[in-house]
């Protein structure tokens, strides 16, 4: 499973991807995702926001995930 | 509608496209980079996008002002990369036989692309850079 990176969690993680080892099993839905992320990248968590985009659309926290999905992650939005 | 994230947005094309004869009214907002932000002095912006979900999300947001106003046009444009003071980042516009909706919904489109859309901007000062609203 692949993560799109943008904005200052491309920075917090280092890369523009983050790739999820297929050990990680337990990574059942999006909310499961965010607490792994969380964990690993505590920076994270001081964000004002987080969102997950699952095929890009904004995704709910109980919405499963497959290694099939296109994953990104959205921090606080700026444009304009 | 003409939806676009580009290098730089032209005036011209949105202008253009925006011209109809049933229009009577049309309706621009250009964003542009200033050069203070709470106090500091701003060098540059730089934009990056998720760029296919930004053109959805414009899309969606373009799809509710075209169901609530009767709009003859509509465009959204969005740059992304680096932008120095005075650049034009954002252009919005709307075309419409009458004036209030061309205004209300150029307002709408502007205050609701600022709300979803996947587009990030980190503002560079003299010394020192941010992420503009990553943080409480």
């Amino acid at each position: 499973m692949e993560i799109l990176l943008f904005g200052i969690t491309r920075e917090i993680v280092g890369h523009s991807a983050l790739r999820v080892p297929p050990g990680e099993e337990t990574l059942h839905t999006v909310g499961d995702l965010k607490n792994w992320l969380a964990s690993r990248y505590p920076e994270l968590k001081k964000l004002s926001s987080l969102a997950v985009a699952v095929d890009s659309e904004y995704a709910m926290d109980d919405q499963p995930l497959s290694p099939q999905n296109e994953i990104a992650l959205i921090p606080p939005v700026s444009g304009g | 509608m003409l939806i676009r994230i580009v290098d730089q947005v032209d005036l011209q094309e949105a202008y253009q496209y925006l011209q109809a004869p049933t229009a009577g009214g049309i309706d621009l907002f250009i964003g542009t980079v200033r050069d203070n932000a709470k106090g500091k002095n701003v060098v540059k912006l730089v934009f990056e996008a998720y760029a296919p979900m930004a053109l959805k999300e414009m899309r969606k947001i373009a799809d509710r002002a075209q169901a609530q106003w009767p709009l003859e046009r509509l465009v959204m444009l969005h740059a992304v990369g680096e932008k120095r003071v005075g650049e034009p980042v954002v252009i919005i516009g709307v075309a419409s036989a009458h004036r209030d909706a061309a205004f209300t919904a150029c307002r709408f489109l502007i205050d609701e692309l600022k709300k979803t859309v996947p587009i990030w901007k980190k503002e560079y000062y003299q010394d020192n850079s941010v992420w503009v609203n990553a943080h409480p």
